[in-house]
């Protein structure tokens, strides 16, 4: 299986502000009642989105910025902490996803949702805390310019404007070598894996 | 070298390296549910794959089962193909479907500690955050993303990278009324809702040696909620004695030889932790939400903070949680009026839960302002509640009784709050639209708790309510 490399994403981004944004908020239990993903970018932070009485409510991801976004299918989120804490729903990533973003920026990640980001070719990077502020205000104040979430070196720039990242040496690397999604790598050792069952009494049936 | 029993666990199961530097990690015991398998299978198939150790997967169904009816077809259509497509997925692969006409279905979290599927020593994974409650059982058990299910479908491994694991211990005894779901809502109000990520939590001390294996899953059940994947306590003679006996419990001749093994996994004296935090069992009291994160808690006899006593960092989303509330800082949550109680999930839906409240429910009645249900977890467990009589008390109290499901805990099913309800619920997360209503609200605690609000239609202390 042949994947892209994602050295680096570039687009329009969108700051999506709040500390502990859980994968209930990205995407609510009730776009969980599906067989197959299709169609859930639409849905992305539905009930942040829209109000109890069905009207829209002032948040970023119905910004014209959002739907510029959306319409290039790419495009960089800018998250506070533990963002996606919660369930293991893909959903969330993949509603993200769907809906146009390639890259998140943020404080920290909840460890199910980075993966099944990361799972997808979508990099979740983290600055410190001054940095993600002064990104932050930075693409708001800015909305028509570029943000460069470089996984390569480590960097996020945005205009003359660039902050050091981090992301886990594993994601990087299945990133930039177009692994990052692991299924041919786990198809590989198919042979070790016979071998490790063997040893565990209770795969064998003991 | 003393190893943890992370560290065991994990050396047992490693397949190799893989390039990018993660694990291989063998997964000895994957269990499914119809909300995050069925995109893995339409993955697998995509892919031509098979499923690699069928007899290894285990399904149930528990999400979208609605929990008052009991024939099919479901009323709900959406619920109905959901069941239908992993009935077909199983049977495709020859995967063993605890489905609802067995006696057996449940809470997937459920349902494998009730056939003696999870064991000591052992590696678990299943599409759903709460997979680390197999942690009671001395196992090192993740929930996975739908992709990651298809991994595990398609080789029998992950591609992870070690957990750093802090040492959690709790000791001495937990005074009349407080219960293990006080002792995690404490643990995440302390350590905070990120401060397990990357570790996993092993949980030690007296509390936890004296603790039923039922209360060890309510508490590791959360550990997602601290932020960490996975949580577990050592296995020791009450493991066995609670896995003894089990469908899928080793037989006679395998039995002894399968003890010693799990023995062995068990954290060795002398081991090094990356962290070790204690607490003193005495100083917990019943614990209850008031946000919109599980950290957002506070003893029942306690105020809700003040905006300016929280760090800086934890005001925003403390201010967003009073407003969604409808709670006021600085006030006493006790005596908050509740609509709905909840008593339930696969924190807190098993039989000694059942039990416990029964206990001090006999010659109560539910409020005439509270909607009240109770949902054994699963089907075993209802059936033997029924068999005690537990049923009868619950419903001359004025409780629904139900059906097997995750019910009212996330509301992919019918059972959800209504407008800004508030829901007094022995459950997991209190989420914003957690409970099906975007403006609905939802107050963790014990199940006695729940009891006590059912009765009194208010948050309170049920140390008072019962007598306790």
């Amino acid at each position: 299986m042949s994947l892209a490399k994602v050295t680096q994403v570039k687009g329009l981004a969108l700051a999506v502000p709040g500390d502990d944004i859980d994968t209930d908020r990205i995407i609510p239990a009730r776009f969980l009642r599906c067989v197959t993903f299709d169609g859930l970018g639409e849905h992305a932070f539905r009930d942040e989105r829209t109000g109890p009485d069905g009207k829209e409510r002032a948040h970023p991801m119905n910004s014209p910025q959002a739907a510029r976004i959306a319409a290039a299918k790419q495009g960089v989120m800018v998250v506070g902490f533990n963002f996606g804490c919660g369930s293991s729903r893909e959903h969330a990533p993949q509603s993200i996803w769907r809906f146009g973003f390639t890259a998140l920026v943020g404080g920290s990640f909840a460890e199910i949702f980075f993966g099944n980001s990361t799972t997808l070719g979508v990099p979740c990077v983290t600055l410190s805390k001054d940095d993600l502020a002064e990104c932050d205000a930075f693409v708001r104040a800015h909305p028509d310019v570029e943000v460069t979430v470089d996984v390569q070196n480590l960097l996020v720039t945005a205009g003359a404007k660039s902050w050091k990242a981090s992301i886990a040496a594993s994601a990087r690397d299945g990133l930039v070598n177009g692994k990052w999604d692991p299924i041919a790598d786990l198809l590989d050792g198919a042979t070790a894996v016979d071998q490790t069952a063997g040893t565990l009494a209770y795969v064998v049936g003991k | 070298m003393a190893k943890t029993l992370f560290q065991k666990v994990w050396e047992a199961h490693t397949v190799r390296q893989l390039p990018n530097g993660q694990t291989q990690l063998f997964i000895g015991t994957h269990l499914i549910h119809e909300v995050t398998s069925p995109q893995a299978f339409g993955m697998l198939r995509d892919l031509g794959l098979k499923v690699k150790y069928p007899q290894r997967t285990f399904a149930t169904v528990d999400h979208i089962v609605p929990t008052n009816e009991l024939k099919e077809p479901y009323s709900d259509p959406i619920a109905q193909e959901m069941i239908e497509a992993l009935r077909k997925n199983t049977k495709d692969f020859g995967i063993r479907f605890f489905d609802t006409n067995t006696g057996t279905q449940g809470i997937v979290h459920m349902v494998g500690p009730e056939q003696g599927i999870t064991q000591p020593g052992t590696t678990i994974a299943c599409g759903d955050s709460h997979t680390a409650t197999h942690g009671a059982f001395g196992a090192i058990a993740f929930g996975i993303g739908t992709t990651q299910v298809r991994d595990v479908l398609a080789t029998q491994t992950l591609a992870l990278s070690p957990l750093k694991v802090r040492r959690i211990e709790v000791n001495g005894q937990l005074s009349p009324g407080v219960y293990a779901k006080d002792v995690i809502l404490h643990i995440i109000r302390v350590l905070g809702v990120n401060g397990g990520i990357g570790y996993a939590y092993e949980y030690a001390g007296s509390t936890f040696d004296n603790f039923s294996l039922e209360e060890r899953m309510t508490v590791c059940n959360m550990s997602i909620e601290g932020g960490a994947r996975c949580g577990y306590v050592n296995p020791d003679q009450k493991t066995f004695d609670y896995i003894k006996g089990k469908p899928y419990a080793p037989k006679a001749a395998d039995w002894d030889a399968a003890v010693a093994r799990w023995q062995s996994f068990a954290s060795d004296a002398g081991c090094q932790y990356d962290d070790v935090v204690k607490f003193n069992a005495a100083e917990i009291r019943p614990t209850v939400t008031w946000g919109i994160t599980p950290g957002q808690a506070v003893f029942i006899d306690e105020k809700m903070p003040a905006l300016e006593t929280l760090n800086a960092a934890d005001r925003a989303t403390a201010e967003d949680a009073y407003k969604h509330m409808k709670l006021a800082p600085n006030t006493a949550i006790k005596g908050t009026k509740v609509d709905v109680c909840f008593l339930g999930s696969c924190t807190n839906g098993r039989i000694s839960d059942l039990r416990e409240v029964a206990k001090y429910l006999k010659g109560r009645k539910v409020s005439a302002s509270v909607k009240a249900i109770v949902v054994p977890g699963s089907q075993l467990t209802a059936i033997q509640a029924v068999h005690e009589g537990l049923d009868k008390i619950y419903i001359e109290a004025g409780f629904e009784w139900r059906g097997a499901g995750c019910s009212m805990c996330l509301a992919m099913n019918p059972d959800k709050l209504v407008g800004d309800q508030l829901c007094a619920s022995s459950s997991n997360r209190n989420f914003k639209g957690r409970q099906g209503s975007q403006t609905g609200r939802t107050v963790l605690m014990s199940p006695l708790m729940v009891a006590a609000a059912a009765i009194t239609g208010q948050v309170t202390d049920a140390r008072e309510v019962f007598k306790v």
